[in-house]
């Protein structure tokens, strides 16, 4: 880091050298991590339909391989999938309003991926340690909706806008249920770093995350993640069997492939995001010898692996929300449950310094 | 007593959790998928595919042109033509299926006096132009050559219930 430092300082000068630096520095960053993002979310794909199809005693795509080595069976098919959407034509519908038509997919995957800036992936590996980092997430996960309520004008589509409408509500109702269980743990941390977060569940082991004493919230959280990125059960905005494909009905090529990347990350995200609140981020399970050995790196990737399986699983087993029983649970069960949790924690928090640290509560508090 | 129950296994997702604790068994069974070009699945000898044209054994073709095929057919699909051959036997000069009229019925074979048109296992067969799908007498008997063994083991083991 030094010498790359010093090289630039003495090829541009003092200060044009530090500059370039600290951009070509943050650029190798960014496309750290958007690109194992990328090919993270053409292989979420794959996962998705293999574990899919096993739980429908079938065995999902198993065709297209590299190089005909038998053992990678199934294992080109994202990328084949890639190379097709490419080759399409994007087709602009004659009524649609051209320059929103083609903005709003990039509205879409644009906070996606920006959300990403800030995760702390291991202590010291994060692009942006800013102090308010989950209130930027909130910002970046609230701005996907714009995309996609401008597809579904733009696209001067019936269908198109009935989605866009149904995803808009949906996920301005469980963004609210969303920020209340992050309320909790921000009650919980003291703080908005999502590094200070992750910190603040270090202990001996597991039940020292905040998914022990913040339980219902882990739920509520995974579950209005599952509806905030418009995931089965909560599918109605896409809904193939009633409005075809909701909002992106009339897009086609690369502009759907990019809709549906920014959907895959978003799912990544909030995955990410519930390993680093709830289950402790980068910290191993058991703080002793085998565990702490493997780096934090892979205890989050792990962590984030399971939680999309989670997603996956949900997908196989649970039929489509009607869209009022989607309403009903955002706004009269989960919103009334977080509140009260809220209330709980505050009070547990405001108990006398010898009462939280006798046992069960000297954990957390 | 029973609200209250139903209450709380709702909100403490049980049932959700028996929902996925299905899918969560049915990832680990055996999967019952036939791999299709590799693995097929058991035809009957009563299977009805792609039609042939017979010979018997000394060579002669079967088909006399008595046309019950042709004028069985429900979807009109076999068309023949026949003439006085030089030994005084009536043969067809021409004897045409358009296979993309062909219903698979099996009315044909059902039809057919001297077992001559027979309809074969052979269902993966393919043409890229309209064309291509009708088959002419010569394609017929080639494919009746090429899997004579077959076909006659079939009949042979249909042969009690005719």
């Amino acid at each position: 880091m030094e010498y790359f430092q010093q090289q630039f300082i003495d090829l541009f000068g003092t200060e044009w050298g530090a500059m370039l630096y600290t951009l070509a520095s943050n650029m190798t960053f960014i496309f750290a991590i958007v690109v194992p993002l990328l090919l993270g979310v053409a292989y979420l794909t794959f996962a998705e339909r293999k574990i899919i199809a096993y739980m429908q005693i079938r065995v999902g795509p198993n065709r297209v391989t590299f190089f005909g080595i038998p053992w990678l069976r199934g294992w080109g098919q994202p990328i084949a999938d890639a190379v097709k959407a490419i080759m399409k034509e994007i087709v602009i519908p004659t009524g649609a309003n051209k320059f929103l038509f083609i903005l709003a997919p990039v509205l879409t995957i644009m906070p996606a991926l920006a959300a990403w800036a800030v995760i702390p992936f291991s202590p010291e590996l994060v692009l942006a340690d800013i102090n308010a980092g989950l209130l930027y997430i909130l910002a970046m996960t609230s701005m996907g909706i714009y995309g996609i309520i401008i597809a579904g004008w733009a696209s001067n589509s019936k269908y198109a806008f009935l989605g866009a409408m149904r995803s808009a509500a949906q996920v301005v109702s469980y963004e609210l249920a969303m920020g209340f269980a992050l309320v909790c743990v921000l009650m919980m941390s003291q703080s908005l770093n999502l590094g200070d977060i992750v910190n603040g569940q270090q202990g001996s082991s597991l039940l020292n995350w905040y998914l022990i004493p913040l339980f219902p919230m882990f739920l509520v959280y995974l579950i209005s993640g599952v509806a905030e990125t418009n995931r089965a059960p909560f599918d109605v905005a896409e809904g193939e069997s009633e409005i075809v494909a909701g909002f992106h009905v009339d897009y086609s090529g690369m502009a759907f492939t990019v809709f549906f990347l920014a959907e895959y990350s978003n799912m990544i995200l909030v995955a990410t995001l519930t390993s680093i609140m709830f289950l402790g981020g980068w910290l191993p399970p058991i703080d002793i010898m085998p565990f702490t050995l493997i780096p934090g790196f892979v205890w989050l990737l792990l962590k984030i692996a399971f939680v999309l399986f989670l997603f996956l699983w949900f997908r196989a087993t649970f039929p489509r929300y009607r869209y009022d029983q989607i309403m009903r649970l955002g706004w009269k069960v989960f919103i009334p449950i977080t509140l009260i949790w809220i209330v709980v924690l505050g009070g547990i928090m405001q108990l006398p310094e010898t009462m939280r640290n006798t046992f069960p509560l000297n954990i957390w508090f | 007593m029973n609200r209250i129950k139903n209450f709380f296994s709702t909100f403490l997702l049980f049932e959700l959790l028996k929902g996925m604790a299905v899918t969560g068994r049915y990832l680990f069974k055996p999967k019952i998928t036939v791999h299709f070009p590799e693995e097929k699945t058991p035809l009957s000898p009563r299977f009805r595919g792609l039609h042939a044209l017979r010979r018997y054994p000394n060579g002669e073709e079967r088909c006399i042109a008595c046309k019950l095929c042709e004028a069985v057919c429900p979807a009109m699909a076999i068309t023949i033509d026949s003439e006085q051959r030089a030994d005084g036997t009536r043969r067809t000069t021409r004897y045409d299926i358009d296979l993309a009229k062909c219903i698979f019925c099996g009315f044909c074979e059902e039809s057919c006096p001297v077992d001559s048109i027979v309809e074969t296992r052979i269902l993966e067969y393919h043409g890229e132009k309209r064309g291509d799908l009708i088959y002419t007498k010569e394609m017929l008997l080639a494919i009746g050559d090429r899997y004579e063994e077959q076909i006659a083991k079939d009949r042979e083991a249909d042969a009690r219930y005719r």
